[in-house]
């Protein structure tokens, strides 16, 4: 579905990515760990179109997609809930859902999308007249979720989906990106929280310095020598 | 006592006019985030060509209004595409010398076409926007009452149409947070444009309102755009209702302020209101800060 063929990007002259390959198959849960720099959030932005590439290429369901514009690749079916939630601040969370299907493929069923959203997190209900600033930082996750599955999207992609949230809430991000997947959604998931997501994830990505150090499925990454001696401190 | 009255009255219906003018200054700067200099010669481009379609066509000047918002809404769109585009990564002083540098090149080519004469509508066959009504002792200018009721109406519509269209959420969103919007596919390149031609659309509005009361010449645009410029500060930036309110408020201190302390005092009054506006709030009256509208 989504593949990155040697990709190359960064900011600026400073390369970040260097020749990153991955593959995520349609109905798969991919993860990318890494450190902090080591590139996870900059091959989501490439892939969002926000930076361009320096070389290589990304293709999503076998057409090209670097070069195209963010709205453009977002109307393709690729969203992101990015890191730090990213909510619109000072508009109500559910004009904030609403900015979800904001593609205009989106739109005709934004309302009954808004249900099936609002079923999955129940406590978003309640606090859907308020401005997204006024939430906790659990609620406001909750918000960038249900954002992003606004726009139903073939392809969610989370950006360190648990950061800065307490331990319990983080097991119940986790259980709600499960029951997305369950219902047939791609995703791609990047995050430092590697034993959580590796244990969720089909498959995984060690990304060191830009480059790709290590893949393989969820479980032998759990088992492999340099993840655990590097990433879970066994 | 009834001369204050009268007063107040006066004040508020210069305030309607002040407020058709601020609209679109406070919508282009809270969305696009650019002060645009060139505003007032948009309110004189809208003035003169409200003047040439009466001249050439008879249109009254709330007729000719209709076709001026989608003229203006067109200048407006051109100047965010073509000029303030390109310069969307400069540093703000780049974005502020090329808007005056189009509010100059524009003063200057009125005068070349029209050169430095006062031009003024012709309402003498007119049925509405000329006249005045009493009401007891009161009197209202017809004109300035219906550019009053214009700017409720029009600010009535703005809300409606950035809160309950996917457009107008799209224009609130990007104002708020550009990059989450670009994440939600909103072309912000677009919406930027959009914003702009509005801003400039309401000047197209304006130019037939005043029309009946005001006459056109080359600087006309700088007489009211610094007025302009501190109801929009004063009411918060980008707030349209506070660009309401603090029109309201700098009408009625002129109106005041002209009679009770001196005519050629009154911009004295209002300039201090708004220096201590910026020492004691600098955010202005609605404003909660950036990018709160």
């Amino acid at each position: 579905m989504l593949k990155f063929n040697n990709v190359s990007a960064g900011y600026g002259g400073a390369e970040i990515l260097r020749n990153v390959s991955l593959e995520v198959k349609e109905g798969e849960v991919v993860t990318i760990v890494g450190a902090n720099g080591a590139g996870k959030t900059t091959s989501l932005r490439s892939l969002c179109g926000l930076i361009p590439l320096t070389s290589g290429s990304i293709e999503f369901q076998g057409q090209q997609i670097n070069g195209l514009q963010p709205h453009e690749i977002v109307d393709r079916g690729i969203t992101l809930v990015p890191e730090g939630r990213q909510l619109f601040p000072f508009i109500t969370v559910r004009d904030n859902l609403l900015m979800g299907a904001y593609k205009k493929t989106a739109r005709k069923d934004a309302e009954k999308r808004l249900e099936e959203v609002l079923e999955l997190f129940p406590r978003v209900r309640e606090r859907l007249g308020q401005y997204a600033s006024q939430l906790s930082g659990g609620e406001q996750q909750m918000v960038a979720i249900g954002r992003g599955l606004m726009s139903q999207p073939k392809l969610l992609m989370f950006d360190e989906p648990s950061l800065g949230l307490s331990p319990l809430l983080v097991s119940q991000v986790f259980d709600i990106i499960r029951s997305i997947v369950q219902s047939g959604t791609t995703v791609l998931i990047v995050e430092q929280n590697i034993g959580h997501t590796l244990r969720l994830a089909d498959r995984g990505y060690v990304l060191e310095n830009g480059e790709v150090v290590v893949d393989g499925t969820g479980e032998q990454l759990l088992d492999d020598p340099h993840v655990k001696r590097a990433y879970l401190g066994l | 006592m009834e001369i204050f009255l009268q007063l107040l009255i006066n004040g508020l219906m210069l305030g309607g006019t002040f407020a058709i003018i601020s609209i679109g200054l406070t919508l282009i700067f809270g969305i696009v985030r650019v002060v645009n200099f060139a505003h007032g010669e948009f309110l004189m481009i809208a003035m003169y060509g409200v003047y040439l379609m009466n001249l050439q066509f008879g249109l009254h000047p709330y007729v000719a209004m209709l076709p001026m918002f989608f003229l203006m809404f067109a200048l407006g769109a051109v100047m965010q595409r073509y000029i303030i585009q390109p310069l969307l990564s400069a540093s703000d002083e780049i974005q502020i010398f090329a808007t005056v540098g189009v509010s100059t090149a524009l003063m200057n080519a009125g005068l070349m076409v029209f050169g430095a004469d006062v031009y003024s509508v012709d309402m003498s066959s007119a049925v509405v926007g000329t006249g005045m009504t009493s009401i007891g002792s009161l009197t209202i200018n017809n004109g300035q009452l219906m550019t009053f009721i214009v700017s409720i109406l029009l600010i009535g519509a703005l809300d409606w149409f950035l809160k309950y269209t996917f457009l107008g959420r799209a224009i609130r969103a990007t104002a708020q947070h550009r990059d989450a919007a670009l994440l939600m596919g909103v072309d912000v390149k677009k919406i930027y444009i959009i914003a702009f031609g509005l801003g400039a659309g309401c000047l197209g509005l304006a130019g037939g309102l005043m029309a009946p009361q005001y006459p056109v010449f080359p600087t006309v645009g700088t007489f009211f755009v610094l007025t302009a410029f501190i109801i929009v500060v004063l009411g918060g930036l980008g707030s349209l209702h506070g660009a309401f309110l603090g029109a309201l408020i700098i009408g009625v201190v002129d109106s005041l302020a002209g009679y009770y302390i001196a005519p050629d005092l009154k911009e004295v009054v209002y300039f201090s209101i708004f220096i201590a506006i910026l020492i004691f709030r600098p955010t202005g009256l609605f404003g909660a800060g950036r990018g709160s509208e």
